[in-house]
């Protein structure tokens, strides 16, 4: 399981959890969800430190963070 | 432990609501009808309810609102400039589809009016005062005895209806002293049980208490909703009293004070040889139409007699259809008909329509 | 592996109506939070506003009323004396509360009505369009205010959280700003603060929440959250501006 779990169908791209992680590993993808946004997704799992900041920043709800 | 009491009306209303097993009231104090609230904050606290003096009766009716919503046997009252205020939410709570009472002891208008007796809040009550497609259940109450007996109903046809139920009396039947029976106290009994917003307890799913409806068919099957329920009112809960209807000539249509008045003039009338009746409506809303229809084929003319200038009027006429002429009397501003010039009004149509 | 962070699970599941990178959102979440934190689902009872949260009954898993336009606070008000064990919260947007509201709003502090207020200034009427709101501020181009908003003729904007701190009846006033995460965490304490002020029976509890609106301000969410940094924050000093140990902590 990712560290960083993404609600896709939730995500409306907004940026923020890209814009706030503090390892800058969160990026959009280039294709389009169900709504029609860029979804976030992480890029770079091994450099994510499960700070928990994206998730508690989304404002949709659409992220959930894990330590292994 | 039915007791005989003199109330004033005022009080009677307020006592009758306790006994109904009203719990909370909110209001905003405005003359005519202060006794009600005064009397509200002695009484409620015996009886582990609450009395609150809003800031406003913009606050007062939302407060009733949010009472309502959370399963409380709830009131408030006015008059006149304060009901104006309270439409915003009688149409939210109309729309809610929540039970309260809302008493309306009219004063003399338009703007801040009088204070004296008027009925020139007719329109406002019967035809819907907030915006939307919405009713409320009108009693024209005409005694402290009925004012006592009206709202004892009240709460429980706001409750069988969910819908805002008024009482629309006036500065007269407020400051009126009259003996009444008293009926004993009933209990109160959670009818909102199954809808009310309560808390989300034992796992049962959250509830809503709300009035919007974005979607435009939605909100047309709301509305049918709503209206189909007041249909059910309108087939049973239509209340009047016709006296010397069947032989009359002349038939006063009144309510309230003015009814009282119409009494006298009609007792008059018939001394002075003029055959005239009276129909006088208890619910104005749903309104008796088929009961002045009736009395409209019978007798040779109707007079209408108001504290306004002609507003029930419209609906006596949407009633007779023009079955018969319709005639109107009316004083407004705080002044009361009197009996002796309703009672030549009478003679004098009764003399036109024999003549013709 | 190890939550660090979950979803709140007063929130209901499905996504909001909300604009991209709006900050209610965030709002929404603080407060489902401290529902579960406090274990009082079930007994929380929502008021929501006429503004873009006007369905918050949506996104939250517990008992909502729907009130009319800057009434919520009377609507409570209703709630609680009905329900005296219910914890009862209104959500409310800077049009609502603090323009058509006002009165509602300040008389339900001065009762020290039982009730959690959470206020979201987002300097705008969000949900028609961006017009002009009390919060607007001097210069803030809107909608209604095309050249800005003028001192001289709109008056100048209104502080809500320092005003109702006057009041004996405001147990607990903070100011928050929803842009940063350093920002939220403070926010999140704030409304738990609120709550558990509601449940000691201290009285009334405000959190005012400066908040974004991207689509109305004409800026990409993280633009809109460093204005709010820059114009917002200078105006609308964030912290504690009454708690019910009477202290206070500005800044
Ligand atoms: C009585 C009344 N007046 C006006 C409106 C229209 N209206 C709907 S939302 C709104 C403004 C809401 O702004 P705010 O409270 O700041 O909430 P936001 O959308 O910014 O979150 C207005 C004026 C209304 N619904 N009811
Ligand atoms: S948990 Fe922290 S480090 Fe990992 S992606 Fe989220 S913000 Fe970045
Ligand atoms: S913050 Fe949430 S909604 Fe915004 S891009 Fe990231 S995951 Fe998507
Ligand atoms: S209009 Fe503004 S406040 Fe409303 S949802 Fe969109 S961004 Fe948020
Ligand atoms: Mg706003």
């Amino acid at each position: 399981m990712s560290k960083v779990v993404f609600d896709e169908a939730k995500c409306k791209g907004c940026s923020i959890c890209v814009h706030f992680c503090p390892k800058k590993v969160i990026q959009m993808a280039d294709r389009i969800n169900a709504k029609g946004y860029h979804p976030a997704y992480l890029a770079d799992e091994g450099n994510c430190i499960s700070c928990g900041i994206c998730g508690r920043m989304c404002p949709d709800a659409a992220i959930e963070v894990f330590k292994p | 432990m039915a007791e005989r009491k003199l109330f004033k009306g005022n009080e009677a209303v307020a006592e009758a609501a306790v006994r109904a097993g009203c719990r909370f009231f909110f209001g905003y104090p405005i003359t005519p009808q202060n006794e009600i609230p005064e009397y509200m904050s002695r009484r409620l606290p015996e009886v582990g309810g609450v009395f609150l003096q809003a800031e406003s009766e913009i606050a007062a009716i939302n407060m009733v609102y949010g009472a309502a919503g959370a399963g409380g046997r709830v009131m408030t009252s006015s008059s006149s400039p304060g009901i104006s205020l309270k439409q915003e939410g009688i149409s939210y709570i109309a729309g809610a589809e929540l039970p309260c009472l809302i008493v309306n002891m009219v004063r003399g208008g338009p703007g801040l009016g009088g204070i004296q007796a008027a009925q020139s809040d007719y329109f406002q009550a019967v035809k819907g005062g907030g915006h939307g497609d919405y009713h409320c259940i009108v009693y024209t109450p005409s005694s402290v005895q009925e004012m006592v007996d009206l709202t004892m109903q009240a709460f429980d046809v706001a409750e069988r209806y969910r819908m805002p139920v008024m009482i629309l009396g006036d500065a007269v039947l407020g400051q009126m002293m009259e003996p009444v029976v008293l009926p004993d106290p009933r209990p109160t009994d959670a009818a909102s049980a199954g809808w009310a917003t309560t808390g989300a307890r034992d796992g049962r799913a959250p509830r809503l208490i709300n009035s919007i409806y974005l979607k435009p068919d939605e909100l047309f099957q709301h509305n049918l909703k709503l209206q189909a329920r007041f249909e059910q009112a309108k087939a049973a809960e239509v209340r009047y009293e016709a006296v010397n209807t069947d032989d009359a000539d002349v038939v006063l249509v009144a309510y309230g004070t003015t009814s009282r008045v119409c009494r006298s003039a009609m007792d008059r009338a018939r001394a002075a040889g003029v055959r005239v009746g009276l129909v006088r409506p208890i619910t104005v809303s749903p309104f008796p139409y088929q009961a002045i229809a009736d009395v409209a084929r019978t007798a040779r003319a109707l007079l209408t007699v108001e504290m306004s200038l002609g507003q029930m009027v419209e609906d006596v006429r949407l009633a007779v259809c023009g079955a018969a002429p319709v005639h109107f009397y009316g004083t407004t501003g705080g002044i009361v008909p009197t009996a002796s010039a309703i009672a030549e009004e009478a003679r004098k149509i009764a003399m036109a329509e024999v003549g013709k | 592996m190890k939550q660090v962070y979950a979803v709140p699970k007063s929130l209901q599941p499905q996504a909001t109506h909300y604009c991209p990178g709006c900050t209610h959102g965030i709002a929404h979440k603080l407060v489902a939070e401290t529902i579960d934190e406090l274990g009082v689902r079930d007994r929380a009872i929502g008021v929501a506003p006429v503004g873009c949260a006007v369905f918050a009954y949506d996104y939250f898993d517990c008992d909502f009323q729907q009130a009319a336009h800057g009434r919520a606070p009377a609507v409570a008000t209703g709630i609680r004396r009905v329900v005296p064990d219910a914890v009862v919260f209104t959500y409310q947007g800077d049009g609502d509360l603090a323009s058509i509201g006002a009165a509602e709003i300040i008389h339900a502090a001065m009762r020290g009505e039982r009730i959690s207020v959470i206020f979201i200034n987002n300097a705008v009427y969000g949900m028609t369009g961006g017009q002009m709101a009390p919060t607007t501020l001097v210069g803030q181009k809107t909608t209604t205010s095309p050249a800005g908003r003028e001192l001289g003729h709109a008056g100048s904007p209104i502080r809500i959280a320092e005003m109702l701190a006057t009041i004996p009846g405001a147990a607990y006033v903070a100011r928050v700003s929803l842009s940063s995460p350093a920002n939220v965490a403070r926010a999140k304490k704030a409304i738990r603060k609120a709550f558990d002020t509601q449940l000691s029976g201290a009285g009334f509890s405000l959190v005012e929440c400066l908040s974004t609106c991207p689509t109305n301000w004409g800026m990409a969410p993280i633009e809109a959250m460093e204005w709010l940094e820059k114009n917002m924050i200078p105006y609308y000093p964030l912290g504690e501006f009454r708690t019910p140990e009477g202290g206070a902590s500005n800044g």
